[in-house]
């Protein structure tokens, strides 16, 4: 056991050391891996802060039903029995002009939006939600509201969260995609850069065959090698991600204080962040597990 | 301790190295094999490490048929044999301690004791004030002693050499017979190939004469 913990610290210490040897070399490997890792880790990134606020905005579609300015409230209890008739809508609920421009004034931060306005430019409105969330069915009842007499105008407001939500499966698919990709090149770039060192120490791999070293020992400090360039790659990544996030951030907060509001993107959580260095270090080693090997079963150790 | 028996070694392409070979060595035995350029001495020492495998026939080395291991088996049996190859095959990026201490990082030795024993074998060939020069600043003669260092270090039963003294001038060349006549001593089985008749003449031992891959009496 003791052997082995030393066997492992030495070949480490190995690692290091030649990574050390040539820092430059070392330095634009790790770059290429961070720099390839950080494009599907932004794009997820982005994904996520916009799928973040769709869903603040709710799933649920609705159905605004608007009046006409001059409908009394004849014509608005007319349309209450109707809808109550229909047995497709969950619930609904009235939103005077009143309470609407109430509304508007806390949603923008404004204090006597009626006294700049001069007049409520608002009408009164129904708010509906429906049992189910068929295209079709919404539409057909946004079509029978409008339909009504006194309204308007009915439209339905979740159309563009689920546009937004198509995009953004869209996204995610591309994310996927883009990791899949960059991860094939990570062990890609692992694979050459371990078989180009194996190649430059060829001779101490021959004479350490020689000397009745296993392809575990030989193979050994090439595997560290891969999974800390993976690791290191899968830092800057990270680096490069919250960097970047961080400066847009700053733009952000100032676009959303002239909203008044207070809104940031999120950066990279630590879980997410974890799991990229522990995939970027497994795929290191395992292009470098596959650049050993190659070598390992390809020659002989000649006398 | 290292038996031929019929073997026959066939290249690709067809060139028969060695034809129908049998022969034994004996537990601390010295053994000096001779014979010209292309008589098969190397291949000789080849299937003995498993650096090649007989056509036919069978290696017994300590009893295991060389030829028979499994990929997996073979670096164990090297760790019993020590090799002395012609053109030295020392690492030049790393300085004499490090060479001569590869062999016992590769068995996972602990570095204090691993540290005693280089500087034993170091002793031994007498190059131990020259533990930390590069080998590239070593003579013939002395990178010729620092490969049987290497190979002596881990304290194998069977030591092997192929043309040990074949790039030195003949004082130096004797100096390392005398050398591997001491391992001898003190229990080492030793097969030393060489095409010096010089040495070959001057060796109180056993020799095994081959030519083109048989043995000649």
């Amino acid at each position: 056991m003791r052997s082995f913990f030393s066997q492992h610290r030495a070949a480490i210490v190995l690692t290091v050391n030649r990574m050390l040897d040539t820092p430059l070399a070392t330095l634009l490997t790790i770059m290429v891996i961070g720099i390839a890792l950080s494009l599907p880790l932004g794009l997820y990134l982005v994904v996520n802060n916009l799928s973040r606020i769709a869903d603040n905005s709710q799933g649920q579609p609705e159905i605004s039903i608007f009046l006409k300015d001059n409908a009394g409230s004849a014509v608005q209890r007319d349309i209450e029995t109707k809808l109550k008739a229909r047995t497709e809508i969950k619930e609904f609920h009235f939103v005077s002009r009143d309470t609407a421009l109430k509304q508007l004034s806390q949603n923008m931060g404004l204090t006597d939006t009626a006294a700049i306005l001069g007049k409520n430019p608002l009408p009164d409105a129904f708010v509906i939600t429906t049992k189910d969330i068929e295209p079709e069915h919404l539409d057909q009842l946004r079509k029978d509201m409008q339909a009504l007499p006194g309204v308007q105008s009915a439209t339905l407001d979740s159309e563009w969260a689920r546009r937004l939500n198509a995009i953004l499966r869209l996204g995610k698919q591309g994310v996927w995609l883009l990791a899949a990709l960059l991860g094939f090149a990570l062990a890609a770039i692992g694979f050459n850069t371990i078989r180009l060192q194996i190649l430059a120490l060829r001779d101490e791999v021959e004479v350490s065959r020689l000397l009745g070293a296993t392809d575990a020992f030989i193979r050994r400090p090439y595997l560290y090698l891969g999974m800390l360039q993976g690791l290191l790659g899968g830092l800057a990544a990270w680096l490069i991600v919250a960097s970047a996030f961080a400066l847009i951030n700053v733009r952000v907060a100032e676009i959303a204080s002239l909203y008044n509001l207070s809104f940031l993107l999120s950066s990279l959580a630590w879980r997410d962040g974890l799991a990229v260095l522990i995939s970027a270090a497994s795929l290191g080693w395992l292009g470098a597990y596959l650049a050993a090997n190659q070598h390992l079963r390809g020659s002989r150790a000649a006398f | 301790m290292i038996t031929f028996s019929h073997v026959t070694k066939r290249y690709r392409g067809g060139t028969e190295a060695l034809k129908d070979l049998s022969f034994t060595i004996e537990p601390g035995e010295l053994v000096v094999l001779t014979g010209p350029s292309g008589a098969g001495k190397t291949t000789l020492l080849k299937l003995i490490a498993a650096l090649e495998r007989p056509t036919q026939g069978s290696v017994l080395v300590s009893g295991q048929n060389v030829g028979k291991l499994s990929r997996g088996a073979v670096p164990y049996l090297r760790r019993n044999i020590g090799m002395v190859f012609q053109e030295g095959r020392l690492l030049f990026d790393r300085n004499v301690f490090e060479n001569v201490v590869l062999p016992l990082r590769i068995i996972g030795m602990p570095q204090r004791e691993a540290a005693k024993r280089v500087r034993a074998a170091l002793d031994k060939v007498g190059l131990l004030e020259k533990e930390k020069a590069q080998p590239i600043t070593l003579s013939g003669g002395e990178q010729q002693r620092l490969a049987i260092a290497r190979a002596i270090v881990n304290r194998p039963a069977i030591l092997i050499a192929d043309e040990p003294t074949g790039n030195l001038d003949p004082d130096y060349a004797a100096q390392l017979m005398d050398m591997f006549t001491a391992f001898n001593q003190v229990g080492v089985t030793l097969l030393i190939a060489t095409h010096d008749p010089i040495l070959a003449a001057r060796s109180t031992s056993r020799v095994l004469h081959l030519r083109g891959g048989a043995l000649q009496a």
